[in-house]
């Protein structure tokens, strides 16, 4: 859902603008609003990784749209989170193929481990959980995404722990 | 060994750059089809193979090509439909990822066929990493000359994007994916018009699977002719599966359609067999959609033939005892799945997935999600199993999409084929409470245990 306003005022660099337009210029003339997608993940990434109402704004006035038609698609796609999460989003898949591969597992013992529930953030602001559908990874089950990258097989405690501990490593640096 | 053609090279080091890639051959169709044939000879090689549509619904990609409205000049493109998300799959994710040469010389050819002059690539958002990849692909493939402005010197130019979605299974449908690509919410148009004649941005359009489309240089370097003697009857060439599920080698394989399914499934070279020594219970062959089988029928038609992986053999038996080849997700159940548990995930899946257009679709996989979801933990009663037929009957053919098809399927399959696991969720309430996975020993064990 859509949150009110929440006082996250959006600024986006040059360099962001620049690769924004670039991203628009690869649709035929008119037609730029094909890139509303890219854009969104674009700014999603230079946001903390969510959108706030202001971006979304700032992505309307920046594409020539009317807000609405970036507020209807941000909430029809699942990749697009519309309130903060932590600094990795941890997202688990928990369909069929997974599910039968320990799947179900592995979110129980995220839960557990990090103390936190689905659609919760680690009181440390470290890790989000979040579940999605099928990633394209069923053979490699059970696995998440974190970030760019898929993380597979994760079907032992341990395996799950190191990477765990590799992410909160990982974190603390990037301070 | 059985025949390659998409993973024929994918040994070699290296084949994932430009350089392996072209010196292995890559590229040659392009040079063919720009200097020594018509636009038209390719859409008829194309046709001559008996190439079947990759993505799931098996549409003969030669006649769809023939379909595209060259009459009205409007500009025509070619869009790959690379959102893979029917649970199961995930076979175009691994051409793309370590042979991404091949479906950018499968566009640029295939859009030659098409006389197109931009093409996209619409790909799911999850799949981040390997957009880079194809990007990168098109670039080298740019500054070899193969893309751009006066291609080879002969006047044809071609630009390619790659498009990332953004979390929606729908997006997949191919209207879904052309209302995405113009930056909307992914609701599946009504058809007609189909996307030949108004496609992108209302003009002409092709929509094809990655798979598809990386098996055209193939065709066009050898013929049509040659592509339609591998295979078996109306099932040409070669499929990829992705294998999953309780086996022992799960992964992609590329196997010559009309490989005998048992073959496919226990020999090494394959699947390698049923995971830990454990019985097979039931396979899904086809990703989440098509109907699930029990071992039994998976194995052999009712007729009492073995069954092969290709498209006829694997429908024989209509809905009643058989399946379909659908997108080649190939999800194997040990004697340990609980039949029940999932098809409460799957349509827990749908019910998440639908775009909520139209009704049926909307109110009836949330429906069955909650009497599944009921019925699984140990609070269902014997009418729900009737009540879940109806809903699914209602919603199958009745939807814009077929999406609600697809929702509507494994259910009716799941209440078709393994009814008794329904009624002992029922009977032995208190069993099916306790259970954590669902795990069901062999049905028969599982009622001696319930009986004590
Ligand atoms: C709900 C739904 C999801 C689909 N998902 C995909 C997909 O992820 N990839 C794909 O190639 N086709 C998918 N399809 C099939 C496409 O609509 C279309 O038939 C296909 O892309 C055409 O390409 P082909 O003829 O080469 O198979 C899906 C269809 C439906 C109804
Ligand atoms: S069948 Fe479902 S997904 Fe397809 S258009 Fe209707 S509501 Fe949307
Ligand atoms: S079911 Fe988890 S990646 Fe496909």
């Amino acid at each position: 859902m859509l949150a009110v306003k929440t006082n996250n005022p959006t600024t986006l660099t040059e360099e962001i603008q620049i690769k924004i337009r670039e991203v628009m210029e690869q649709y035929p003339a008119g037609k730029s609003k094909s890139a509303l997608l890219p854009v969104l993940h674009i700014v999603q990434d230079e946001n903390a990784g969510w959108l706030s109402v202001e971006a979304m704004e700032k992505v309307a006035e920046l594409m020539g749209l009317r807000p609405i038609e970036v507020y209807e698609v941000a909430t029809f796609y699942s990749m697009y989170n519309l309130k903060p999460v932590g600094k990795f989003l941890l997202e688990v898949c928990r369909t069929g193929p997974c599910a039968i591969m320990k799947g179900e597992w592995l979110i129980d013992y995220l839960k557990k481990k990090l103390k936190i529930d689905i659609g919760e953030t680690t009181v440390d602001g470290v890790f989000t959980l979040k579940t999605v559908e099928c990633l394209g990874a069923c053979g490699y089950a059970p696995m998440m995404q974190i970030g760019e990258y898929y993380y597979e097989h994760l079907n032992s405690e341990e395996k799950v722990d190191k990477l765990l501990e590799d992410f909160r490593m990982k974190g603390f640096n990037k301070n | 060994m059985g025949k390659k053609i998409l993973l024929e090279h994918i040994d070699k080091p290296g084949i994932k750059s430009y350089e392996v890639y072209r010196q292995n051959g890559g590229y040659n169709s392009v040079e063919k089809a720009l200097k020594e044939m018509k636009p038209s000879d390719i859409v008829e090689e194309v046709k001559k193979s008996g190439l079947r549509g990759r993505g799931g619904a098996g549409f003969p990609a030669g006649m769809k090509w023939s379909f595209i409205d060259k009459k009205s000049g409007n500009p025509r493109y070619l869009v790959c439909n690379a959102d893979e998300s029917e649970p199961g799959t995930f076979k175009d994710r691994y051409l793309m990822e370590f042979i991404p040469h091949l479906l950018i010389e499968g566009m640029i050819t295939s859009s030659i066929a098409l006389e197109s002059n931009l093409g996209f690539i619409y790909i799911r958002g999850e799949y981040k990493w390997i957009k880079k990849i194809l990007e990168q692909a098109i670039s080298e493939a740019r500054a070899a000359g193969w893309l751009g402005h006066n291609i080879l010197g002969t006047g044809y130019s071609l630009e390619l994007v790659v498009h990332p979605g953004a979390g929606a299974y729908i997006c997949g449908e191919e209207t879904a994916l052309l209302e995405s690509l113009e930056g909307k919410r992914g609701n599946p148009r009504i058809k007609p018009p189909f996307p030949a004649v108004k496609g992108l941005y209302g003009n002409p359009t092709v929509v094809n699977n990655v798979e598809t489309i990386a098996t055209v240089p193939w065709i066009i370097n050898n013929g049509g002719d040659a592509y339609a003697k591998i295979g078996i009857g109306r099932s040409t060439g070669t499929k990829l599966i992705s294998a999953c599920g309780n086996i022992n080698k799960p992964g992609v394989y590329e196997i010559e359609l009309g490989l005998p399914v048992e073959e496919f499934l226990n020999s090494d070279e394959y699947c390698g067999g049923v995971h830990n020594g454990k019985m097979l219970k039931a396979v899904v062959a086809g990703g989440s959609s098509v109907p699930i089988l029990p071992a039994e029928l998976f194995l052999k038609t009712k007729k009492g033939e073995s069954r092969l992986m290709s498209y006829e053999s694997l429908s024989d038996g209509g809905f009643e005892s058989g399946t379909m080849l659908g997108s080649g997700g190939f999800i194997v159940y040990d004697e340990d799945q609980c039949i029940v548990r999932n098809t409460w995930n799957f349509s827990r899946f749908y019910h998440h997935e639908s775009c909520g257009q139209c009704s049926p679709c909307r109110e009836g996989t949330g429906w069955m999600e909650k009497v599944l979801h009921n019925l699984e933990s140990g609070h269902g009663k014997m009418s729900d199993i009737d009540l879940l037929w109806d809903i699914q009957k209602k919603i199958d053919g009745n939807t814009i999409c077929p999406l609600g098809d697809a929702a509507a399927w494994p259910v009716a399959s799941a209440i078709r084929h393994f009814r008794e696991e329904f009624e002992w969720h029922i009977e032995y309430t208190h069993e099916a409470q306790k259970r954590n996975y669902g795990l069901l020993k062999s049905t028969k064990e599982f009622f001696a245990a319930s009986v004590v």
